[in-house]
């Protein structure tokens, strides 16, 4: 099934190409959040969360959802040094999980990143 | 599994001084909400506060705690 705004990848990463996979996601997406599940059946709460500060604020944003890919699951971790899933990415910068995204929405910090 | 003291005790030796509230949100000692003030965060962007406290908790890669809500402030 073909869900907005979820990307998806031809072949699973491999343990010796994840690095570049991962790397690949962020720098062709401007804003991208890896996530459990997707925008339409967000897995967790703190995923879901942070895809509707998404749509309530109209942004053009992609999702991954990484427990479709394993590897991904557990490489991202490592990747910005953030234990826990959703992991926001924008302009190939580690913006933070759920409670970073919506401390910055909420005080209004979120708006303005996006715009520059 | 983790009890709420562990977590605060865990927070505390790694940020001495810091104000920390922990709530463990379930009940179960997997779903913890954490309010943390410290000096030490001045200067640190919001990621690398939220860092210091996955570090004190030791929240490598392993999932001992399912779910870790984090709040922190400069008091």
């Amino acid at each position: 099934m073909l869900v907005p705004n979820e990307v998806k990848l031809e072949k699973p990463a491999t343990p010796f190409n994840v690095q570049q996979v991962i790397k690949k996601l962020v720098d062709e997406n401007q804003l991208i959040v890896f996530m459990k599940g997707n925008s339409m059946f967000p897995q967790c709460g703190f995923s879901a969360q942070v895809v509707e500060i998404f749509k309530r604020m109209g942004v053009e944003y992609k999702t991954f959802d990484a427990l479709q890919d394993e590897v991904i699951r557990a490489e991202i971790k490592h990747f910005a040094n953030w234990p826990t899933l959703p992991q926001v990415y924008y302009k190939q910068k580690f913006i933070g999980g759920c409670d970073i995204v919506t401390e910055l929405y909420q005080n209004g910090e979120l708006d303005k990143m996006l715009a520059a | 599994m983790a009890t709420h003291s562990e977590v605060k005790a865990k927070i505390e030796a790694a940020l001495p001084g810091a104000l920390v509230e922990v709530e463990d949100l379930t009940g179960k000692m997997d779903h913890f909400s954490v309010k943390v003030g410290s000096a030490a965060f001045e200067g640190k962007t919001l990621v690398e506060q939220h860092q210091m406290i996955y570090q004190a908790l030791g929240m490598g890669t392993r999932e001992e705690i399912h779910a870790l809500a984090i709040q922190t402030y400069k008091p």
